[in-house]
């Protein structure tokens, strides 16, 4: 028996501790739900650990270049269409098994003593795990429908945390509208399905990739739309242009929630599904340029929002979004590979942005107001350099993880055919403001002034996770597994000679951005507020801080006019059909009713009149 | 011979309950529940030792597991003839699933007139076993008059405020449109009387009649509107939500649960077999019918506050996911529609069981005067919530495996009439996620007494949430039975692609 059959337990173990936690419905002590919810995860995590030993270690066995497949059960069967409950073991894979369980499970031992007081402790790890269990079956999916299993079960993890406090309507608001608006991408991609299936016969992903590169020809219609339906699901999932209208108002959840979910696996599903099915894409260049133009516009325009906004957490869901923008943009380029990184070391690094904030939240009494805090550093040493060090690998620095995977999508990019260049420039324009709204988070609420007697009252559940999550923040950049056996002819580090000044510039301009950020929000050699009083300023600043009108857009382009149809059909306008055939009924009976009036002579006269008129027909003849 | 007994012991077990009351007013109910679980034991013992093999119709066909067969009115040519095969089998064990929770969730509600109910009860399941068993045109006719008059009875009776109006609704709409099929079946066997110089009402005999085109279509079209007002697709929709918001719960149950399926069973099994050109010709409407029905339904279900009703018009969203299935005609989108039949009775009995429950406890359906129970009834909230997250179409669940196949299956069929009927896969979460939000989340409006799920109501919905998993993990023990049925649909008819 090696680690590798025993995959099936990676998902197993924390819908076990789901079911668990479900049926003793809150009766069990907080010990106990501390244990399974935590230690289901942490099983995860030590299988995965295993199977990753022996599935990179041995570089004789077949899995060394190859690939794993187990199959539990057959899911479904009718006719020539077969989905099976079957798991299937890669690079890719791997990668986002080390993610979701590790990361995950630092997340749920940070929970445990966040959370301690809430009332739903049990409730929030059964949540917890159903998600955990869910997202590594979408990884791990070896067809596109088991995959959508993991994927509408995410999304619904997500609906159940971000309304985890339930009693506030607004959260209950929020989080229906996250399912609603990822339900509109999965849709897309529900649709997607059922095309590839009826043009090449199956679902399973890699006989359905070889079918369709041998199949389709690239730039054909069918794989263009095929590609662009998947989009539309990634689109959803990873909260981009035009569906990321969602995700700031997913942070009504509880901060790890957040972390969890919202930054380090779920929303980056879109970004491994496009990985995922990279030749489709490949096969489809119109939708793939589509994607780095997503990617792009994305990152710039969620970057200038967190700008403007005040809410840490806001901050931080925009900032996801952006780094989400770079993912896509480095599938975009076809920099697979960096993408895949991106999306590895934007999970440790954002992860700790988010614990962090949670316990700045933790210990400010549930204060989100940036404004509201100032000189934080000294009362909490802990959370600040969690915010130092997150804020720098966000900010792409030197020698941090962050800057590793940055610049090679960045780079990438500027190779990248014609419009390379382009994509280039938007994405150093993305990654000055990074600099700027990261630092300018971390000087206003943590230096200057001591506004409030705050302490860090963490425990070592809480700590530790936070002084792990520092180290591979900083350091994990090392880390890359190799996806050369998943992305044919993937380039490590692009070759940038004759180059070297697009390189300098990539470096430097976050250290440029630092800069900017210190004279603007610590030393105040100037200040924001004169720009933002102009009038073009007031304008932008307004027009930023509402995600650019998109909200407003949807809710006067569908929410309203919906909500008011619903209203005034509300009685069902078909059925004054009917009901009207049933008055009409009704009035006959009236005038029927009528006519018998008991009086022999209105008879008489009625026979008469009626025998007067037929002999008048019968005479008119 | 079984098969005539699967009846027999529902009509004398009803008998036997509504004359028992007089003894104990409890004994109605363990009757019911004895005659119930005595029938759904048989009909397990069919489903374990099934084999399809037995031919009825012609050399082609052997998917029939079991059949009867008895002369009874000889002079038109009209026998008592009985048979089984997967698709009937699975149903009738859904309808005697169904008629337990029935009787469950009856056992406290009901107080007044408590063997007449199971009289009633009893006799509207046998009433819809016979319509799933029936392979006579007349005995089909017969059952399905049989099983309206008894549920007329159940509203009529048992049910709420406005119950006077919404029976007679349903008797008329029912009534009208049965009237159309009476019509279409004696046509049909004229017009097979014609053709062959035999009178007979047998279906495997008028199976392959030639009838002019103009004929059957008119013929078809008869069928086709008393199943589809019975499914209910629109525009023959409206009295579905009259009804079940008026019926008591078992009612309701039994409603959207089962004779729902009548109609998309006598779709399957009369109106394409029987006039297979004319449906075909007619499959873009019946298609479009059924594509109106997911928007308008999910639409309607959109606007409501009365619980009860806003899961009635998610029903015809629903079934309108039969309806496009069905007339899709291949083999997915077929095993799809029958297993939208199964998930949809299960968990849309589930949801009205709930929003009965919450009516016994807080006499109101209006959800704008419920909010904040999830902290005061959590087994009840926990179970709503999964049937609400079942009913929106969760993978893993079985209302998903029904509507994926048929989506997949209809995309092959028409890709435009697919991509607007996805539509109701965006608005399931608006309608089923408000009915979660206003009912359970949110802070309490009102003051009430309410009380959680006991034993015997965890019992029942435990039962259900196992079905539901089943089907959604493991559908292939359902799909298995009904495989035998649709190839041999395939085999006969030509599924088109």
């Amino acid at each position: 028996m090696t680690p590798h059959e025993f995959l099936w337990l990676v998902p197993t173990f924390p819908f076990v501790g789901f079911l668990l936690l479900v049926l003793t419905s809150g009766q069990l002590p907080k010990k106990a739900v501390e244990t399974i919810g935590v230690g289901s995860v942490f099983l995860s995590a030590v299988v995965t650990a295993l199977i990753g030993f022996e599935f990179l270690g041995s570089s004789d066995s077949a899995m060394a270049t190859g690939a794993y497949r187990q199959t539990l059960w057959t899911w479904m069967e009718v006719g020539s269409f077969k989905s099976g409950f079957s798991l299937y073991l890669d690079h890719l894979s791997l990668t986002m098994l080390f993610v979701i369980t590790g990361v995950g499970f630092l997340i749920h031992l940070y929970s445990a003593g966040f959370m301690e007081e809430d009332p739903g402790y049990s409730r929030f790890f059964s949540y917890m795990n159903l998600f955990v269990s869910a997202m590594l079956i979408l990884v791990l999916g070896d067809n596109l429908v088991l995959l959508f299993l993991g994927w509408e079960g995410v999304g619904l993890c997500s609906y159940l945390l971000i309304g985890f406090w339930y009693r506030n309507a607004d959260y209950g608001y929020a989080a229906r509208k996250a399912f609603v608006v990822t339900r509109v991408g999965d849709t897309a991609m529900a649709l997607g399905l059922f095309l590839l299936f009826m043009h090449l016969g199956t679902l399973e992903i890699q006989p359905l990739m070889q079918h369709a590169t041998a199949q389709w020809a690239v730039g054909s219609t069918l794989p263009t739309i095929a590609a662009a339906l998947l989009l539309g699901g990634a689109v959803g999932k990873s909260a981009q242009l035009p569906l990321q209208v969602w995700l700031p108002d997913a942070m009504a959840g509880p901060t790890p929630i957040s972390a969890l979910i919202h930054a380090a696996t779920m929303v980056t599903a879109g970004v491994y599904l496009i990985a995922r099915t990279h030749v489709l894409f490949e096969l489809a260049p119109t939708v793939h340029f589509a994607v780095a133009v997503i990617g792009a516009l994305t990152l710039l325009i969620s970057g200038f929002t967190a700008l403007t906004q005040t809410d840490i957490k806001r901050i931080l869901a925009y900032s996801t979004i952006s780094q989400i923008g770079y993912m896509f943009l480095g599938l975009g380029v076809g920099a697979w590979t960096s993408a895949v990184f991106h999306l590895m070391t934007h999970a440790f690094f954002k992860a700790l942005l988010f614990l962090g904030a949670g316990g700045v939240i933790y210990c400010f009494h549930h204060e989100h107001n940036i404004f509201k805090m100032g000189g934080l550093r000294k009362n909490l040493p802990v959370t600040f350099a969690s915010f130092v060090i997150g804020g720098a690998a966000l900010a792409a620095l030197p020698f941090t993880s962050g800057h590793y995977s940055k610049d090679e999508i960045l780079l990438a990019a500027f190779l990248h055919g014609e419009y390379g260049p382009w994509f280039w420039a938007a994405g150093v324009l993305g990654a000055f403001i990074t600099v700027l709204y990261t630092f300018r988070l971390i000087f206003i609420a943590f230096c200057g002034p001591a506004v409030h007697e705050a302490t860090e009252n963490f425990d070592n559940r809480m700590r530790v996770p936070l002084l792990i999550l520092c180290v591979l923040a900083l350091f994990g950049g090392m880390l890359q597994v190799p996806l050369d056996p998943v992305f044919d002819g993937a380039h490590g580090h692009p070759d940038m000679s004759g180059f070297e000044w697009v390189t300098a510039v990539t470096t430097a301009v976050p250290l440029v951005g630092l800069l900017v950020a210190y004279l603007f929000f610590l030393r105040g050699t100037f200040n924001p507020a004169t720009i933002v009083a102009t009038a073009p300023g007031r304008f932008l600043q307004r027009f930023w801080f509402s995600g650019w009108g998109m909200d407003a857009l949807y809710i006067f382009l569908f929410v309203k006019p919906l909500n008011w149809l619903a209203e005034i059909n509300k009685g069902d306008i078909v059925d004054g059909v009917y009901n009207g055939v049933a008055g009409l009924c009704r009035i006959g009976h009236q005038g029927m009713v009528w006519t018998q009036t008991g009086r022999i002579r209105w008879y008489a006269a009625g026979m008469i009149l009626g025998s007067v008129a037929l002999i008048g027909l019968g005479v008119a003849r | 011979m079984i098969l005539y007994w699967l009846i027999l012991i529902l009509f004398l077990g009803g008998c036997l309950a509504g004359i028992s009351d007089r003894w104990h007013p409890k004994l109605p109910g363990w009757i019911s529940l004895a005659a119930i679980v005595l029938d759904l034991v048989l009909v397990l013992g069919i489903w374990l030792n099934s084999e399809p093999s037995l031919s009825l119709t012609g050399a082609q066909d052997t998917s029939w597991i079991l059949d009867y067969s008895a002369p009874w009115i000889d002079r038109f040519g009209i026998r008592f003839h009985l048979a089984l095969d997967g698709l009937s089998l699975l149903l009738v064990a859904l309808t005697l699933f169904l008629g337990i929770m029935g009787v469950s969730c009856s056992w406290t509600e009901i107080r007044e007139k408590v063997g007449f109910f199971h009289f009633n009860l009893l006799w509207t399941l046998a009433g819809v076993v016979g319509v799933f068993l029936a392979l006579d045109l007349f005995l089909f006719f017969f059952f399905w008059e049989m099983m309206i008059i008894p549920m007329f009875l159940l509203i009529a009776i048992w049910g709420h405020e406005n119950k006077v109006y919404a029976s007679i609704k349903f008797f008329l709409f029912t009534q009208v449109t049965s009237l159309l099929m009476l019509a279409s079946i004696l046509g049909l066997v004229y017009g097979a009387y014609q053709v062959t110089g035999q009178l007979t009402f047998d279906y495997g005999d008028l199976l392959g009649t030639t009838l002019d085109p103009d004929l059957a279509f008119w013929l078809m079209l008869g069928f086709f509107v008393a199943f589809v007002t019975k499914l209910p697709g629109v525009p023959f929709h409206t009295w579905l939500p009259d009804a079940h918001t008026q019926a008591p719960t078992a009612g309701s149950v039994i409603l959207a649960g089962i004779l729902l399926k009548t109609g998309a069973y006598g779709l399957i099994r009369f109106v394409v077999p029987l006039f297979p050109d004319a449906a075909l010709s007619f499959a873009p409407v019946a298609m479009g019918l059924g594509v109106i029905s997911i928007i308008y339904g999910a639409h309607l279900a959109c606007g409501q506050t009365d619980m009860k009703r806003l899961i009635a018009y998610t029903s015809i969203s629903h079934m309108g996911f039969i309806l496009l299935g069905i007339f899709a005609w291949n083999e997915l989108a077929l095993q799809g529609a029958v297993m939208t039949m199964l998930a949809h009775g299960i968990s849309s009995a589930a949801l009205f069981m709930i929003a009965g429950a919450l009516q016994e406890r807080l006499h109101t359906r209006d959800m704008r005067r419920m909010g904040g129970l999830w902290a005061e009834v959590p087994r009840l909230s926990v179970v709503a919530l999964f049937f609400s997250v079942a009913a929106l179409g969760m993978p893993g669940l079985g209302n998903f495996i029904g509507e994926f196949l048929v989506l997949l299956g209809a995309y092959q069929a028409s890709v435009p009439m697919t991509a607007l009927a996805a539509l109701g896969l965006i608005a399931a979460p608006i309608y089923s996620l408000i009915l979660v939000q206003k009912t359970f989340h949110e802070e309490s409006r009102e003051q009430h007494t309410v009380w959680d799920f006991g034993r015997r109501e965890m019992t029942t919905m435990g039962f259900m949430i196992v079905a539901m998993v089943w089907m959604g993990v493991y559908p292939q023990t359902f799909l298995d039975l009904s495989a035998p049925v649709i190839d041999n649909l395939d085999q006969i008819f030509g599924f088109r692609n």
